[in-house]
């Protein structure tokens, strides 16, 4: 093979290479899966309805960097993931009068409730904390899910330190605070529940009276 | 078809009443209740009622033009139910587009019957414009049931769709962060006492995508798989997904081809 034709072998594999990774974008996505078609596929598939707006489909750095599933665990994502968690961190609200528990038999009523911020749901009701899809938490109700880890007993196994009560409200108002790509939704954060019923759920999870410690 | 519905939630509240005197913090039990309730459905599912329907949709004339739906090619040639729908979605030369069953019988209403389907696909889930389309889908469907799924990915259009399906799988939106992957990107997990499919993975796919159209026996309704998917993104505080769309269709491709070589159980019944 002469020189001449091995330099544009070497150029046409570069051309070929070149197009494979445009065409796949950043992420993990094949051909064809590429952001124009997919901004496109989006802007055609999607109307607002109700509460349910078309700007809900616009993405904060963390959803789009939590979307791509090879960001979510490994190597790879590990600084990026550190960066997400401290910008999350600087949200977190802390309580406005200093008081961490509110009353637990509220906020039972917060974790049963999976309502609110649908397409059908309207914007002045209140919202609930979803708690229970996901989570075990008060032995008495056997209907949880297990999206989440068991809360069973959080209290009682962790004390009611101030350390604990930072932690633990951190965590509901902004979960990515700890975790970049965590499952669970930033419930202060993106407005899903106010300051009082997260209060309320601090008591459901951290008073020693509340169900979960029992 | 009142009757139906009132014979399965008297069935639900006997065995919910019967499994909560029984069943204390025993979740599993719980779900192995469930189980046998699911099973007992089975005999007798209501959506052979909807097959009923949806066959006589298919073979009366209708529309402007006055013809039956005989004619549509759902992809195995023009008049050819049988297995079709273990084949779909699939890519469409006269479309130019990779359609699902849904998709591909409207453009059968369009082409063939003349028939303006932008308010049948504007309209809303539980009317009647909408379960006339339900019907007809849960009747093709019925026609592949025992057939293994058998998606092509070879036309670049169906490899597109299935990447684009892929990636809409584990786009996060809206204020919980949802994407589809939150709830079905994991092995045996639950929301409630509802136990989810993994659907990246060939078994979870084809849990899902094997049993849609299903008769759900709760709201006494027949879903197929676009009514499946737009209730999905509801609970996932999205906008909602266009009837027929591309998204939902790319979404129906990743989970079909993923479900590969598993066999057609439709129509299904759920809780």
């Amino acid at each position: 093979m002469s020189t001449t034709v091995k330099s544009l072998s070497a150029v046409a594999l570069l051309l070929v290479l070149g197009t494979a990774s445009a065409g796949a974008g950043e992420g993990p996505w094949g051909p064809g899966a590429d952001d124009a078609s997919f901004k496109a596929m989006l802007k055609s598939g999607f109307r607002s309805k109700g509460i349910a707006t078309l700007a809900r489909l616009d993405q904060d750095e963390t959803q789009a960097f939590c979307s791509d599933p090879d960001n979510v665990s490994g190597k790879t994502g590990e600084k990026k993931r550190a960066e997400i968690e401290a910008a999350n961190l600087a949200t977190v609200k802390w309580p406005s009068d200093g008081v961490w528990l509110g009353d637990y038999k509220e906020g039972e009523k917060v974790a049963q409730s999976g309502r609110g911020l649908t397409s059908t749901d309207k914007a002045d009701m209140v919202n609930g904390g979803n708690c229970y899809n996901c989570h075990q938490l008060s032995p008495k109700e056997i209907s949880y899910g297990t999206i989440g880890p068991s809360l069973y007993q959080y209290g009682k196994l962790r004390g009611d330190t101030d350390e604990v009560k930072r932690t633990t409200w951190a965590k509901i108002w902004n979960s990515k605070a700890s975790n970049a790509c965590s499952n669970m939704p930033r419930a202060g954060h993106m407005g899903i529940v106010t300051e009082k019923q997260i209060k309320d759920l601090m008591a459901l999870l951290l008073d020693p009276a509340s169900p979960v410690n029992q | 078809m009142k009757r139906w519905h009132a014979i399965g939630i008297a069935t639900a509240l006997a065995v919910v009443g019967a499994s909560t005197g029984v069943v204390s913090a025993e979740t599993d039990k719980s779900i192995e209740s469930i189980e046998q309730y699911r099973e007992a459905l089975r005999d007798g599912n209501p959506a052979e009622l909807f097959e009923a329907q949806g066959e006589e949709l298919w073979k009366t004339p209708a529309g402007p033009k006055n013809v039956s739906l005989e004619g549509c090619d759902l992809g195995l040639g023009a008049g050819v139910v049988q297995g079709a729908y273990a084949h779909l979605p699939r890519f469409f030369k006269d479309t130019g587009k990779v359609q699902d069953v849904e998709s591909r019988v409207l453009t059968c209403m369009s082409t063939l019957q003349g028939i303006d389907v932008k308010p049948l696909i504007d309209a809303k889930f539980n009317t009647p414009e909408k379960d006339r389309l339900e019907a007809i889908a849960t009747y093709v469907s019925g026609q592949s049931k025992g057939v293994k799924v058998e998606v092509s990915l070879v036309h670049p259009e169906e490899r597109k769709a299935f990447e684009l399906g892929k990636r809409m799988f584990y786009y996060q939106g809206g204020p919980h962060d949802f994407s589809c992957s939150t709830c079905h990107g994991q092995e045996g997990v639950r929301i409630r006492l509802q136990e989810l499919p993994n659907i990246p993975t060939h078994k979870g796919a084809a849990a899902g995508w094997t049993s849609w159209p299903a008769y759900r026996v709760s709201a006494g309704q027949m879903w197929g798989m676009q009514w499946r998917l737009a209730d999905c993104f509801r609970q996932q505080r999205f906008p909602e997904p266009i009837y027929g769309s591309d998204v939902t269709v790319a979404l129906s491709m990743y989970m079909a081809a993923t479900a590969n070589g598993a066999t057609m159980d439709t129509p299904g019944i759920k809780r």
